[in-house]
């Protein structure tokens, strides 16, 4: 322990570590019911610290390129010591993390805690969600399986739909008009390169706005604890919710474990870009419920072809969700109820479509 | 009056000239398009009916013949006398007698079939002539087929249009329409059940199952306009059109000397022809579906060496499952099993590989290819065995593992009800 106090004494000599982590220690979790909510964005961190990482051993072998790219994640399954393991946690916990940072927004939403002074960490949250959903999309292609190839060239597809700018995103995605060596190459750089730091970025910002701001309390409570402060209870941040949270990271990582060992990431068949698109090929499960709106909306609605209104709608709504906050004001409003009625439907929506998605022919 | 003729002499020439160009090109192209036989036929029933939406389906139809090609007439005319005038080379109903030669006057031209189709053969009625009908029909039976009752009349069809009676999908129903019907062929001293055995060979399946358009129908093997019985001597030059690799080995077989002395039909002894069955490796055995006992004395040096070829087959077989069954419990165990798989189906080939050797009789070639395929599936099965011990490992790996994820988990906990106590 002596050791420990001895190194503790040097930081604080050279950097002011007692300064540095003193916020930290008057720092406090307000405790009620819905605590735990709290521990979900902690675990999306975590999940995408063990992406970082996991990415990076990953890189050690992969090589970008439509001759090489499945051969190599065989190679890393197959013959790398522990390869199967550093892919299949890096796969599942992908899609963990995408699982907990929307569950993190429909908690902050249910919640209410993007109200003032909290948009700019709503913000911030949300262009995280994006960005988490673009590693998703970048990195499902890089196995250059017959999935993802066709999964990628309907996602750009997509993309080329939007009016004026679509044919030229998606040529930019695609490195040309179709979905190529030259696509993967380009999802390569945006996956390892332009999404990570980006979100390192962001996520620095969105933990600064946290720590800065403090944990939100739900309106009813403020209310309550506002009247009588006695009635108040929180926990100490540092160790108290930091134990917790550790807890709550270490069973992530528990599941994380077993889904690798029991389920490895399967790798399929490598792409042949002049094969015939597997039948009822579908997007990743984050990915369903927009696809399968598109696939509901009728060809023509009006005189717009259909797919367009439906890129455009989800583009609309997504900048509107952006903006959510900016909608509700501090004063008592039917908009109150009306965006939580709003967040009660897109859950449904989200939940509802998805199934459909999964279990439609 | 003279002011006006003047004005009108320069326009008479060039307007008269002008107006009867229009007149003339009207008519032509009234004589063009006006097809007085439809409008008649169209509204006849059977057999003289022919509507225009059936002739407009037709080929000939498609490359601007009409019905004046064929009969004769004058269809340019409203007048049913003068539009069936013999003066206008009506022929009428086309007897079935002159069906072949007025079908060759155009098909049998090089020069006129080039201007539609330069790809298109121009021997069919030299061929069809040294058909079984064609001789038949010469020597004055044409109860025989002719060439509209294989391609139809008044809507016939490119072959490679699916709705074609010659369509390859469609050939044995055409055949089976005459070859099927007992009254009809009564006379004729040949079976009528070829369809139906065919409708039950793995050709049949291949073709209409499996929609595989190449897959041999009675043209195959027939022929089409010279069609004709192969003969017993020539039946393996018919198979071995597709089955290539089993011909080389029948020809440098024992077998072949045997079955040309005994005047056995080669392929057809064994394998049978209109009901071809998927061959299976109990052709070699001695239950209901072996063929070599029909011939071969149990015991003998033969009936060894079959016995031996379907034990080897069986071992590979059973060395193929025995590592599909591994592979596949490691695949669905999430193990990476792919290039066993690949191997897999070089195991695959070896064994059809080995079935194809049979047809050289040689116990020596087929243990060969027996060999290669056993090494490989035990390579493969030696591949699944190690995936599920890696499976095995990985999953106690995990459970180690979560043990100690449990254990720093049960410190945390009692640590933060230290610290909160």
């Amino acid at each position: 322990m002596s050791l420990l106090r001895n190194v503790r004494n040097w930081l604080d000599q050279r950097l002011g570590w007692d300064d540095l982590i003193a916020p930290l220690r008057k720092k406090t979790v307000p405790l009620h019911k819905l605590s735990y909510w709290y521990f979900l964005g902690g675990i999306t961190l975590f999940l995408f610290v063990i992406q970082v990482l996991t990415g990076i051993l990953l890189l050690l072998y992969y090589r970008p390129g439509a001759n090489e790219a499945f051969e190599s994640v065989q190679y890393i399954m197959t013959r790398v010591q522990f390869g199967w393991l550093i892919r299949s946690i890096h796969s599942w916990s992908a899609n963990l993390m995408i699982f907990t940072a929307f569950a993190h927004m429909f908690s902050v939403l249910f919640l209410k805690a993007y109200r003032k002074p909290r948009e700019l960490t709503w913000v911030s949250g949300m262009i995280l969600l994006f960005l988490v959903m673009g590693f998703g999309f970048s990195g499902y292609l890089l196995p250059w399986n017959t999935l993802a190839f066709f999964a990628t060239k309907v996602g750009t597809e997509i993309t080329g739909q939007v009016p004026a700018i679509g044919k030229p995103v998606m040529i930019f995605l695609r490195g040309g008009e179709e979905v190529t060596g030259a696509t993967l190459t380009r999802f390569f750089g945006f996956h390892v390169a332009v999404l990570p730091g980006l979100a390192t970025v962001l996520i620095l910002l969105h933990v600064l706005l946290v720590q800065r701001l403090g944990m939100s309390i739900p309106p009813k409570l403020e209310v309550q604890w506002t009247a009588n402060p006695s009635a108040k209870r929180e926990m100490k941040f540092f160790p108290n919710f930091l134990l917790r949270e550790l807890m709550a990271w270490y069973v992530a990582l528990g599941v994380l474990g077993a889904l690798a060992a029991v389920f490895p990431w399967n790798l399929g068949v490598k792409a042949d870009p002049f094969g015939s698109a597997p039948a009822g090929i579908k997007p990743e499960w984050y990915f369903l419920f927009m696809f399968q709106t598109l696939k509901l909306i009728p060809p023509k609605v009006w005189f717009i072809d259909g797919e367009i209104v439906g890129v455009l709608a989800f583009g609309l709504i997504g900048l509107l969700w952006l903006l959510l906050p900016f909608f509700e004001s501090d004063e008592p409003s039917s908009m109150k109820r009306w965006i939580t009625g709003l967040s009660v439907f897109a859950l449904a929506y989200v939940a509802g479509m998805s199934v459909y998605g999964y279990l439609a022919k | 009056m003279a002011i006006l003729r003047n004005k009108f002499r320069p326009l008479s020439a060039a307007h008269v000239g002008l107006a009867g160009f229009v007149v003339l090109a009207v008519c032509l192209g009234y004589g063009q398009t006006t097809n007085s036989c439809l409008d008649c036929h169209s509204a006849l029933p059977d057999p003289l009916g022919v509507s225009q939406e059936t002739f407009s389906q037709d080929i000939h139809a498609q490359k601007g013949l009409t019905c004046a090609s064929c009969h004769g007439g004058d269809p340019t005319s409203d007048d049913p006398d003068k539009a069936m005038s013999p003066k206008a080379g009506w022929k009428g109903k086309i007897d079935r007698k002159h069906i072949p030669q007025l079908c060759g006057s155009c098909h049998s031209d090089p020069a006129y079939i080039r201007q539609f189709n330069p790809s298109l053969r121009t021997d069919q009625l030299d061929q069809y002539r040294t058909s079984v009908h064609g001789k038949r029909f010469a020597a004055g039976d044409t109860k025989v087929a002719v060439c509209t009752d294989c391609h139809s009349v008044h809507d016939l069809r490119v072959p490679s249009d699916s709705r074609s009676t010659v369509n390859p999908a469609n050939v044995a129903n055409t055949c089976a329409r005459c070859h099927s019907d007992a009254d009809y062929m009564k006379g004729y001293s040949i079976p009528t059940d070829q369809f139906a055995k065919y409708s039950t060979s793995v050709h049949h399946e291949a073709l209409a199952v499996r929609g595989d358009l190449s897959a041999p129908t009675c043209s195959t093997c027939h022929g089409n306009h010279g069609a004709a019985p192969p003969g017993v001597d020539k039946v393996q030059n018919v198979c071995s059109n597709c089955h290539a690799f089993q011909a080389q080995m029948y020809e440098k077989s024992s077998h072949k000397k045997a079955f040309d002395a005994a005047s056995l039909p080669g392929c057809v002894v064994c394998h049978s022809n209109h009901g071809i069955r998927h061959p299976t490796d109990a052709m070699l055995g001695t239950g209901p579906d072996a063929v070599c006992m029909r011939c071969h004395t149990p015991g003998d040096a033969c009936d060894q060496a079959r016995a031996g070829l379907q034990t080897s087959l069986s071992q590979l077989d059973a060395a193929i499952k025995s590592a599909d069954q591994i592979l596949g419990v490691a695949e669905s165990s999430g193990m990476e099993v792919s290039e066993a798989r690949l191997g897999q189906d070089q195991a695959r080939d070896s064994l059809t590989k080995a079935r194809v050797t049979i047809h050289s009789f040689r116990t020596d070639l087929v243990d060969q290819d027996i060999q290669a395929g056993l090494k490989i599936a035990a390579k493969n099965l030696q591949a699944g065995k190690q995936a599920m011990v890696e499976r095995n490992y990985r999953r106690a790996g995990l459970g180690i593992s979560l043990i100690a994820i449990g254990i720093v988990l049960a410190g945390l906990w009692l640590y933060t009800k230290k610290i909160e106590s």
